[in-house]
């Protein structure tokens, strides 16, 4: 292990600025959102104060921001740049293009419910309805693992055999706006780790010009989609090998693609990420004080989706709990969807009960946990799975219309 | 320096053979020029327009520079990015986004107004065909007056947004318009915009043969007819400062409009009508030209 970092009591957004620096990144497009704001005001601050050598581009939009991320990019820069919510769903179009162009870019995404109405807090909407831009998606519990994800995530994007961009993706206030203890590492540690990015797979440059993006007839698309595929699979071992090396270096774990606790020999397993990954590792606890023979299985990656260490760790479970804060309209949580078909095809699979909860900002506690837990077991036991997921902490007058729907599949 | 009949002839363009452009092209005829006014030291965007056509398919291309193709609405915002980029290791390169009229004048422009706001050090060309080409021929924020396209089947209502202007009152260092028709005032106002450090706008007319139905030997003759019909002004706004750079051979309007089936429907009145506009508008630029600065 090399120098000791230093703590500082920080914001979850405040830790994502200070990866972005030690990172080294060369260009910062940037355009405020409520509750990733504060990013780019310290990336701002930076940079002017002269702590951080990089372009700023104060662009009108976050079209342009990823956009002008991908220019950098392209030109063959390390390329930063932060949104939420509606920053992100208006990204769209080039979110898709930055993938397709294999562009390394960093992003943080703080987690935030989309509108209407409008409301600024935490849900995984935003981030999950992009599940198919071609972005690799981690999920963070803390603001170490804020900072930790992002210098970790660029060294897995910029390796050749993925090329692809990522974003790290913090829950809105629960992390952007909380106050927590985290450990700065030296800048010569993280230079030591992440050597500067240098391009060989192309960039735009006169010395040797390439034409890139032009029409490709249906000849030759599908490969390059395939190609697209592959790196993200590959990602999977990636992501893990490089949480080795980080750990070894730096003396953190925060798990590869996934995060696993206390789910060796237990009988259920929940399934669920960000923070309320953490409130689950308390119910855990509790739980087992109780009898309840639980473990926790938190999704890091979201994309890549890591079917195969999945199916491995959940086969022998009795049941399995998944609890999403994201709704994929008539089908359920978008986790649960996976899970599932992580499953499916084992010869003697475990039942998944899939909650859906949290919403908008909509507190989930340990307790909430708890309660999901027991509830799934109830039905497990019983056999009382009757629907492909549930809807949890609706307020009881929705709750009865819920109950009262006939399940129509 | 200005380049002559001599010069340009020997300066080695970025467009090789094999280009997918529908024969007399003006869009072809304008990047083949400009592109040896800049010469190779060059990176171009190219957002979604007729020119994603005419590169030619991959896994071929017509075009030797560095050419980035990237989403309709995002040509400015790429070409910042770029720039910014190469400043962070000091490379001297010119970047160009080379955009259609829709991609400049409605969809992109949100992001053509911030890069020119910021004094991003790029060359924007609008290629000017005055339609959405691409897609078969819908109208533009730039399609004129009276003009048929298959969105505006009895003619277009409404007139073209002045981006010149627009741009002008960006207060940019360098603003210019040109036409394939003037091929010397156009690599001259390239050569010009190189060398000036900040944002560049030039607009340059290009007339489609398909687009605005006439013979495709006439590009280059409906190109100049524009310009000498004061449909089509040759002016550049160098720091606020306003210079006419060609004299209009004080051509009848009609003449232009003849030549063209877009118009077809257009009566004599209606033309006589559409060059009094066009004519307020030359003598509000000849107006500008003696201030000292426009914006
Ligand atoms: C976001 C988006 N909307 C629509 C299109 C379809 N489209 C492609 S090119 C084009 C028109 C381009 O017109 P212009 O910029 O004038 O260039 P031209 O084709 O005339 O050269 C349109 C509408 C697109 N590619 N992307
Ligand atoms: S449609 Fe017009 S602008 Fe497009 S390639 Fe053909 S001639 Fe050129
Ligand atoms: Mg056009």
């Amino acid at each position: 292990m090399g120098k000791e970092g230093k703590w500082e009591i920080i914001t979850g957004n405040h830790a994502a600025a200070i990866a972005a620096k030690l990172s080294r990144v060369k260009v910062v497009p940037a355009y405020p959102i409520t509750p990733q704001t504060t990013i780019v005001e310290y990336i701002a601050s930076f940079i002017d104060s002269g702590q951080m050598d990089a372009e700023y581009i104060r662009v009108e939009s976050e079209h342009s921001a990823m956009a002008a991320a991908i220019g950098a990019s392209a030109a063959g820069v390390r390329t930063f740049t932060a949104t939420a919510s509606q920053g992100l769903l208006l990204m769209s179009e080039v979110l898709h293009w930055a993938a397709g162009s294999r562009l390394p870019i960093g992003m943080a995404v703080v987690n935030r419910a989309v509108g209407p109405p409008w409301n600024i807090h935490v849900d995984h909407q935003d981030t999950m309805s992009q599940r198919d831009t071609g972005w690799i998606q981690i999920y963070v519990s803390s603001n170490q693992e804020v900072l930790d994800t992002i210098l970790m995530m660029y060294k897995v994007a910029e390796n050749p055999d993925v090329l692809l961009p990522f974003m790290v993706c913090l829950d809105g206030f629960v992390l952007s706006h909380t106050y927590m203890p985290v450990n700065i590492p030296p800048q010569e540690e993280v230079d030591a780790f992440l050597p500067q990015y240098n391009p060989t797979h192309w960039k735009l440059d006169p010395a040797s010009p390439i034409t890139f993006g032009n029409l490709a007839l249906p000849d030759e698309y599908q490969e390059m989609r395939w190609s697209m595929d592959l790196a993200m699979r590959r990602a999977l071992d990636i992501i893990e090998d490089v949480a080795e090396e980080f750990f070894e270096r730096f003396g953190r774990y925060h798990g590869g693609a996934v995060w696993k606790y206390k789910l060796q020999e237990s009988d259920y397993a929940v399934v669920t990420t960000g923070t309320m990954a953490s409130e689950a590792e308390v119910a855990v606890d509790e739980l087992r004080e109780e009898g309840i023979d639980v473990g926790l299985l938190k999704i890091r990656s979201f994309r890549p989706f890591p079917h195969r260490d999945i199916s491995e760790t959940l086969v022998d479970k009795r049941g399995v709990i998944v609890i999403d804060r994201s709704i994929a309209f008539s089908s359920g949580g978008p986790i649960g969807t996976e899970i599932r078909s992580s499953l499916y095809n084992l010869a003697d699979r475990p039942p998944v009960v899939n909650y859906v909860t949290g919403l908008g900002g909509r507190d989930i506690t340990y307790q909430d946990i708890m309660a999901m837990v027991k509830d799934a077991i109830g039905r497990i036991t019983s056999r009382r799975i009757r629907r492909p997921y549930y809807w949890f902490k609706l307020k009881p007058e929705f709750e009865r219309v819920e109950i009262s729907e006939e399940v129509r599949l | 320096m200005t380049i002559t009949i001599h010069d340009l002839r020997k300066l080695p363009g970025s467009y090789m053979p094999g280009s997918a452009a529908c024969p007399g092209c003006g869009a072809t005829l304008a990047f083949r020029l400009v592109s040896r006014a800049l010469g190779p030291n060059t990176v171009y965007i190219v957002p979604a327009c007729c020119f994603s056509v005419i590169q030619a398919p991959y896994p071929k291309s017509a075009i030797s520079a560095p050419l980035y193709n990237i989403a309709f609405a995002a040509a400015a915002a790429t070409a910042s990015g770029v720039y910014r980029a190469y400043k962070t290791v000091n490379k001297d390169v010119n970047v160009v986004v080379w955009a259609g009229d829709g991609g400049t004048v409605d969809i992109g422009i949100q992001a053509l107004s911030g890069a020119a706001e910021r004094k991003e050090d790029i060359i924007y060309v609008c290629y000017d065909n005055e339609a959405y080409m691409n897609t078969g021929i819908q109208r533009s924020g730039a399609t004129p007056l009276k003009a048929w396209t298959k969105t505006t089947p009895a003619g277009k209502r409404e007139m073209p947004k002045d981006m010149p202007m627009i741009l002008a009152a960006h207060r940019v260092p360098y603003v210019a318009t040109a036409s394939v028709g003037y091929p010397f005032d156009l690599v001259n106002k390239f050569e010009k915009a190189k060398n000036i450090r900040g944002f560049k706008y030039i607009h340059i007319l290009s007339p489609c043969p398909p687009g605005w139905d006439f013979p495709v030997e006439k590009t280059a003759e409906v190109g100049k007819l524009a310009v000498d019909t004061y449909f089509w002004p040759l002016y550049e706004i160098e720091d606020g400062k306003l210079r006419i750079t060609v004299k209009p051979r004080k051509r009848p309007l009609k003449e232009f409009i003849r030549l063209q089936g877009r118009f077809r429907t257009i009566t004599d009145e209606e033309i006589d009508e559409l060059e009094k506009i066009v004519m307020e508008k030359w003598q509000f630029l000849e107006h500008l030209e003696k201030s000292e600065r426009v914006f």
